[in-house]
This record gives structure tokens, sequence and C-alpha cells, in this order.
């Protein structure tokens, strides 16, 4: 599994790569978390709001500080 | 209501005199933090749920091959349903160029959004009164559609970064699914479902946490200045240097507004008690104008997408505009 976490660094991305972090060592996956911070790359998603979440290169959602168990469900 | 619980608290609890300094100062400083602290969370929640309707994709679809004059209202009136985070002011912009949408609407977007926020909106509503609220949202939609007017006759296009333009080429265009059967009726009854229905209340009341949680040391703050100023600052040196008929006093709160960026909540408490002590209505909007719409941070984020002779153009058009609102309301309010 490939986690990116889209953001150009603001502290909404910084806390979404965090808790995602967190649910990816809660449900134990074998995943790759990836901080994109590149804008050229963030705009290849077509994702207008940060921060944005992408999993197997597919967009899981924008603009949302998801909580940990929100990402849970959603990588579950 | 709150008005009677600061009362209570500062005449019958701490046994004061409402008209002595101390007193006075008190029941400004209870009266104001219940007060706002309540309607942000009421209008904070409000907001975000009818905002989660209007995500910046949608805002740039519908926007999208829409005649200029119809486009230019419709982004400023998205502008102010669909507030955005500064820092995803990037990917907005390089979106919208991607789209097709001229600069002119999307400065309009760009300056609508941060002028109507829940914030600002509460504190003018809490201190002004509703009409002085809904006269400022008029205000900051018509300011937005000039001034993004102004920005696209002056066909800046060429103070665009060009990696901007390189990006919005190579991304191939992505058709919206239209093909799909649904009606209107049947789309807008999926918006409202349990589930849905579940998920944006939930946004909304994590908004309302998260806002509150950012904002709360400010705001008491600032009511603590706005105290402090209302039982003891001096009347007439106020209005000799803030009231209505010194010249100066607008500019300069318009320039004053720029680096107390995100602090709306700590300034305006501020402003009421220098209102209270003569300072012009005009005044206080423009400087709260300034405040939302002219942010230091803002800048940094625009300088990585166009060039600083368009951030100049965007700064200068959008201050003489607040400068004008300012006069205008210091003379008809």
């Amino acid at each position: 599994m490939n986690i990116k976490i889209l953001g150009t660094g603001c502290k909404k991305c910084q806390e979404l790569e965090k808790n995602t972090r967190m649910a990816v060592e809660e449900l134990q996956l074998d995943a790759q978390v990836e901080k994109v911070e590149d804008i050229r790359e963030i705009m290849k998603y077509k994702v207008m709001s940060t921060p944005a979440l992408v999993v197997d290169e597919k967009v899981v959602s924008t603009g949302k500080l998801l909580t940990v168990n929100e990402l849970k469900s959603a990588l579950a | 209501m709150f008005n009677e619980l600061a009362n209570w608290l500062v005449v019958d609890v701490m046994n004061m005199e409402l008209s002595s300094r101390l007193g006075g100062a008190l029941h400004f400083f209870i009266y104001d933090t219940t007060k706002i602290l309540f309607l942000l969370a009421v209008m904070i929640f409000a907001i975000s749920f009818i905002r989660s309707f209007f995500p910046p994709e949608k805002v740039k679809e519908w926007l999208e091959g829409r005649r200029k004059g119809a486009a230019s209202v419709m982004a400023a009136f998205l502008g102010v349903l669909s507030p955005f985070c500064s820092c995803s002011t990037v990917p907005l912009f390089i979106g919208f160029v991607e789209a097709g949408i001229p600069l002119g609407i999307t400065f309009t977007f760009l300056i609508s959004s941060p002028i109507v926020n829940e914030i600002s909106l509460v504190m003018l509503f809490s201190i002004f009164g509703w009409k002085v609220a809904l006269i400022y949202v008029l205000a900051g939609m018509t300011l937005a559609i000039v001034a993004g007017s102004i920005i696209g006759r002056l066909k800046m296009e060429k103070h665009v970064e060009s990696y901007v333009y390189e990006i919005a080429a190579g991304q191939e265009r992505t058709q919206m699914p239209s093909g799909d059967s649904k009606t209107f009726a049947e789309k807008f009854k999926a918006l409202f479902t349990r589930e849905e229905l579940k998920e944006r209340t939930t946004f909304a009341a994590r908004n309302v946490v998260e806002t509150v949680q950012k904002i709360w040391l400010y705001l008491l703050i600032g009511i603590g200045i706005g105290a402090f100023i209302h039982g003891y600052a001096p009347q007439d040196l106020l209005v000799k240097y803030a009231g209505e008929d010194n010249f100066f006093a607008v500019p300069i709160a318009t320039i004053l507004g720029v680096p107390l960026y995100s602090n709306a909540v700590g300034s305006l408490p501020i402003v009421e008690a220098l209102l209270n002590k003569g300072v012009g209505a005009g005044t206080a909007l423009a400087f709260m104008m300034a405040i939302t719409a002219l942010s230091l941070p803002e800048m940094i984020l625009l300088r990585k997408v166009i060039k600083p002779k368009l951030i100049a153009v965007f700064v200068g058009v959008v201050a003489t505009g607040i400068i004008l609102i300012g006069y205008g309301f210091n003379a008809i309010l």
C-alpha cells in the first residue's frame, strides 16, 4: 500500500501526516507513507484544497484534517 | 441575556458599581467574552455546514466557461460560501488557471473569500448588529468584483509565474463524467442522505472546536485590551486622532490591518471599545477588511504563483478600495 499526503507545508498537512503514520502503525499495515510538497506533483492529482490524502494513487480526501480513527476506517 | 449575566456577576457577585472604572471594564470583558464565544460557536457550526456543500473543486467547475459578467458575480458570491484555508491558495490558483478561468475572476474569488468569513461576520454582528454585518458582506463582494475586473482589464497574465502555465498545459483536461443519468432532483437528494448529513455535521462541529482552539487566546487578549480602553482610555485624545473628522484615520487603520492577519478576533473588541469612544464606523470596517483581505502570509503564498508587479497591483487596488469604503461608511453611518 502506498499512501501520500499532499500539502505545501501548512500545519494541517503536518498533522495529517502524523495522524496517518499513527493509523498505519495501529493497524499494522504494510504501507509507505510519503509527504508530497512539490506543487507540480500535487497538481497532478487535480487537488485544489490541501491537505489531501492519496491511497494507491487515488485521492481519498481533500481539504480535511482526518482524525486517526477516520484514517483507520479509510485505510483498513 | 449576556448583559444580565455580566451585570449579575459584576454587581451582585463581585459587589462593584457599573459606573466605576474597574466595574465598567470587567462588565465589558465578561459581556463580550460570553456573547462572542456563544455566537462564534453557533455561527461557525452553521457556516461550516453550508460550506461543506461548496468545495473549491465544485466552484471551479461552476465557473468554467461562464461569461465574464456572470462569472464575476458568481465568483464573489461563491467566495463568500466557500472560504479556503490560506495554505490552499497556490493549488487553488493553479487549478483556476488550468480550468481557463480568467485572471480577473480568479482574483475576485481570492479577494471575496477571506473578507467574508465566519469570524469577521460574528464579530461585526455582535458588535454592530446585523445591518452593518450585511453592509460589510455586500461591500466586500463589491470590492472583490470591482478589484477583480480592474486586474482583469490590466492584462496582467504575463505576470503569472510561467511554471503555472506549464503545469496547466501539462494537465490533460479532465472531462467531468457528464454521462451519468441522474436527474438534478436525485443528485440533490443524495446530498441529504443520513450518512451525508452525519458527515457534514461532524465536519461542522469539528470546525467549531478547531477554530475556538485557535482563536480563544487572541480573543481574550483583545477583549482585555478593549476592556482597558473602555474603562481607562481618555476619550478626547482618541477622537482627536481616530475620530471621523481626522482625514487620515481610514488610511492608517487600513495599513495597521495588514500585519494583524488572522487576529480579527483579537482586534475587533479593541475596535468596539474605540468606537464607543467616538472612532468612526467606516474606519472600523476598513480596519476589519484590511485585516482579512490584505494579509502578509497570503501575499507570501501568492508570490509563489505571481510576480511582484502583480502582487503590487493586487495590494494597491484592494487597499484603495478598502480606503474608499471606509470613507463612504464614515460619511453615511
